[in-house]
């Protein structure tokens, strides 16, 4: 692209001749003189017009700050400990838990709890994605079925899926169904209802260059409409995963036996069955560890990379 | 004769008419000016020629492929960069995936944007986003072209320019445009015609034609800017209470 600094002066003598110098005030007749002259005209505004590109750089307070955060915390947890306050059993300090984390690693059970927990969760996040994706689409798309089916799944979304947790026991035993269909039923709503949120967000302009361009149904909502909602829709998925965690968590503590594993909320629940405070916390911190790590790992670079090739970062505090 | 309309009217529901006996013809390769006050229902025509509403009475005749459509904000789907965007377009119409690329490159350099094609529309200006909007419209590949006040938006520098690159591919091209505007400046110096629209109900109440003198001399471009401005304004004063 040539440079800005092109003098206007330049392009003045002029292809066609101009009868009324005036003209440029007006700018009721032609204001450039042909199509080179034109072209540069356009070049020059074009580059005054855009931002200079920005070097994205490492911030290094995006990482200090939170392990500071982190630090501090575990400080006051230890000093609180240490003033013994309650007894050691009841509130065990952090290196009693690092201690009794080790101890589970070297009799492998952390490794098969976090991995037996880890797979559920994720088979059973991608399993609701791909069941709520299509069913959140038609019923985004399709006013009567949203209409009909729009206030149960709201309410689905409110119900706590741990209530499912009996009634899946009595139908499915105590197997791995009952924790499949524990975490369906707390992901699969939530992320319907923030596709469909992300639909009715979408600028209504959007649909009417769609018709213009001449998009069939199909074509509207897999070009037009899922990539319009797509952050609407991934506040859903982030959703849908919490709800899965969670709901896989409170099925692994009530649920405990028969076929099903071995898997973190089995462990806290064995932990509160020795009365081990030790093997709840390591519990705890392993749950919650689990579900910043996914957070951090892949919902927020996703999420950053789409606000940003949307020009949606800015003046943000992310 | 591309679009032919005959005592249109248009009315929303039990309200009073928007459109009401509205006629025109415009021909092929023409570049007609559709001037109004704010509220006179000039998109509705525009929607109307579009096919995107029906009207309530009357009959037109539109070419059969419809008709190419842009609009006052850019409206660049924001996911897409300038060059995917435009590729959309093709892709809609059903153009197959390797001729799209050397199409849309076309198209962008058509428009003076051949090296800005992988930028997202967030990092384009307002003239450059319109751009990338009219290379879009003229992916479409309709004979007939619809302009809702394209320019509105734009700042006067901008907006001048655009009017030159305007002519420019409307020249090249040979399309039909139909371009709907409020500003007598911007009708004058594209339209070949201008049609005045009446306000409540809208209805064509006066035309003039534009010529190639017009497109030179500013005074003369400038005698016939306030022939029509005094015009519209009659027409508007009609309205005070």
């Amino acid at each position: 692209m040539p440079s800005n600094s092109t003098p206007l002066a330049e392009s003045e003598p002029a292809v066609e001749p101009v009868r009324n110098p005036e003209h440029v005030h007006a700018a009721l007749t032609r204001t450039s003189t042909g199509k080179e002259d034109l072209r540069e005209l356009e070049s020059g505004l074009d580059s005054l017009q855009s931002d200079a590109e920005r070097k994205h750089r490492i911030d290094w307070s995006r990482i200090l700050l939170p392990v500071a955060a982190l630090v501090v915390l575990v400080l006051i947890w230890q000093f609180y400990v240490s003033l013994g306050v309650k007894r050691r059993d009841l509130v065990p300090g952090p290196l009693d838990v690092v201690g009794q984390m080790g101890v589970l690693w070297n009799e492998g059970k952390l490794q098969e709890a976090m991995l037996t927990s880890l797979q559920r969760g994720l088979v059973g996040f991608l399993i609701s994605v791909a069941i709520a994706t299509p069913v959140g689409l038609l019923l985004a798309q399709v006013a009567p079925l949203r209409r009909a089916f729009g206030p149960l799944i709201s309410g689905l979304q409110v119900l706590p899926s741990v209530a499912w947790v009996p009634a899946a026991i009595i139908w499915f035993g105590l197997t791995d169904a009952t924790v499949y269909f524990v975490v369906f039923m707390g992901a699969i709503p939530s992320i319907i209802n923030g596709l469909i949120s992300g639909v009715d967000q979408i600028p209504p302009q959007f649909r009417r260059v769609g018709t213009v361009l001449g998009a069939n149904r199909i074509q509207m909502a897999l070009q037009v409409v899922l990539p319009a909602a797509l952050p609407g829709y991934l506040g859903g998925l982030k959703q849908g995963w919490a709800f899965s965690w969670r709901s896989l968590m409170a099925a692994e503590i009530i649920a405990v036996g028969g076929t099903i594993g071995f898997g973190l909320g089995s462990l806290l629940d064995q932990g509160r069955a020795l009365s081990d405070m030790t093997v709840v916390m390591s519990a705890i911190l392993l749950i919650l560890g689990v579900g910043i790590l996914i957070e951090l790992l892949v919902f927020a670079p996703i999420e950053k990379r789409l606000l940003r090739r949307r020009g949606l970062l800015a003046g943000s505090t992310r | 004769m591309p679009v032919v309309l005959e005592n249109l009217g248009k009315r929303f529901g039990d309200g009073a008419p928007v459109l009401d006996d509205v006629n025109a013809n415009i021909g092929k390769g023409e570049f007609v000016a559709l001037l109004g006050a704010s509220g006179c229902g000039k998109s509705t025509l525009l929607n109307i020629i579009a096919g995107l509403e029906a009207p309530t009475s009357g009959a037109l005749e539109v070419p059969s492929d419809g008709a190419a459509f842009m609009f006052q904000d850019a409206a660049l789907f924001p996911w897409l960069t300038a060059r995917e965007n435009i590729e959309l377009a093709l892709k809609l119409r059903g153009v197959g995936k390797a001729e799209r690329r050397t199409k849309a490159q076309e198209l962008l350099e058509l428009v003076h944007l051949g090296a800005a094609g992988d930028k997202r529309p967030h990092e384009l200006s307002g003239g450059m986003r319109q751009r990338v909007s009219l290379a879009r419209s003229l992916a479409q590949d309709r004979q007939l072209l619809l302009m809702d006040e394209p320019f509105a938006a734009l700042d006067a520098i901008t907006r001048d320019l655009l009017h030159d690159e305007l002519e420019r591919i409307w020249k090249e091209t040979g399309r039909t445009i139909v371009f709907v505007t409020h500003n007598v400046r911007e009708a004058v110096r594209l339209g070949q015609r201008v049609l005045l629209l009446s306000s409540r109900p809208g209805r064509v109440v006066q035309e003039w034609a534009v010529t190639e003198e017009h497109r030179t001399d500013a005074g003369l471009a400038g005698q016939l800017t306030g022939v029509i401005t005094a015009r519209l304004r009659e027409e508007i004063r009609r309205h005070a209470k």
